[in-house]
């Protein structure tokens, strides 16, 4: 009977498999289609810039006038950080959901009693992700005052399409986010819902992972 | 900070479907170790961008790659719980993936910005 009831509230596909949970696959799929397009137009065009500024390099303009380096690396590493511990608060705030209706044991420490509470966890991912963003504010502000717009050079143009598109993902991601929270302080997430809140931190973990392969290839590799 | 199996989270089949050859995720201290091997990780990568010797080494960034490559499948495999979850799930997201990286490396053959020397 539970079984025909879990089944009537889910909405299976002929795979036996939840369709939203398929949709969100593929369209994971699909964003990775979309990112390698962006990443392969800032790899094809590193290094051919005319004029500076440079991520990694030096630049003396005709007048004579320094730019150091453009890309800032501790900052962008914090933010990095950041980015993954919002994952890890995002897997804990699914597992609070998923352990919402499990009895709390005799004698639970503080672990245990935090382990439960999805929004702490929800909450906590979406500040982690607005001090991501805010980090980019910070980054893509102090570019534009050292003179790198998205017009200036080939790296400009590629690297702000690029963490542009990616920062607009974290945006939709916090604004989702946030909606969670909002559902769960009004009527409480509880294990029925776990497939919304699992299928939004699909995205999560997701736009984490393109930040992984950005911060290597546009950051670090020199 | 105790570590209770007991705690792990029940979703076996829970929207995979009843057929959904799915296990159970790992407890809430394993997610924290995974993400303490992230840092360690990004820590490492960080370092060694400020080693002349280690930048100018050929080793640089094929390690980088594979320090990014590891940390992306540790995130893919147990924060999206594709190791736990159908295999259908995998196909889906690893059959783009492939078809992205190999159209990225493809793009970079094209434009010169990789060649092969005989």
């Amino acid at each position: 009977m539970s079984s025909h009831a879990d089944t009537a509230h889910h909405h299976y596909t002929t795979t036996g498999l939840e369709h939203r949970k398929l949709a969100i696959w593929a369209f994971i799929g699909s964003e990775c289609m979309l990112f390698a397009s962006l990443i392969s137009t800032y790899l094809i065009y590193k290094g051919r810039s005319i004029v500076g500024p440079f991520p990694h390099t030096e630049w003396v303009n005709e007048a004579g006038q320094v730019f150091k380096p453009i890309l800032d690396i501790p900052v962008t590493s914090a933010s990095t950080f950041v980015l993954l511990m919002s994952s890890l608060a995002m897997v804990l705030a699914l597992q609070a959901v998923q352990l919402k209706d499990t009895p709390l044991p005799a004698g639970a420490n503080w672990w245990t009693r935090i382990q439960r509470s999805s929004q702490t966890w929800l909450l906590a991912t979406a500040l982690l992700g607005m001090t991501f963003l805010g980090f980019q504010a910070y980054e893509f502000t102090s570019f534009v005052h050292e003179g790198l717009t998205i017009k200036t050079n080939l790296f400009g143009s590629t690297f702000f399409t690029l963490t542009g598109f990616h920062g607009a993902h974290v945006t939709a991601g916090v604004l989702w986010l946030f909606t969670l929270l909002w559902i769960d302080r009004t009527r409480g997430l509880g294990p029925k819902d776990e497939l919304i809140v699992d299928i939004a931190a699909l995205y999560w973990h997701f736009v984490d992972v393109v930040w992984i392969a950005i911060f290597t290839l546009v950051y670090l590799i020199q | 900070m105790s570590h209770d199996p007991k705690h792990a989270a029940p979703t076996a089949a829970h929207h995979g479907g009843p057929h959904a050859g799915e296990h159970a995720h790992p407890d809430g201290w394993t997610y924290v170790k995974v993400g303490a091997i992230l840092t360690i990780i990004t820590i490492i990568e960080v370092w060694a961008y400020y080693i002349p010797a280690l930048v100018a080494s050929p080793f640089f960034n094929p390690s980088l790659l594979i320090m990014s490559a590891v940390k992306f499948a540790i995130v893919v495999m147990f924060y999206m719980h594709l190791k736990y979850d159908h295999k259908l799930f995998r196909v889906l997201f690893t059959g783009p993936l492939i078809i992205a990286m190999g159209t990225i490396v493809a793009l970079l053959f094209l434009f010169h910005q990789l060649s092969v020397k005989f």
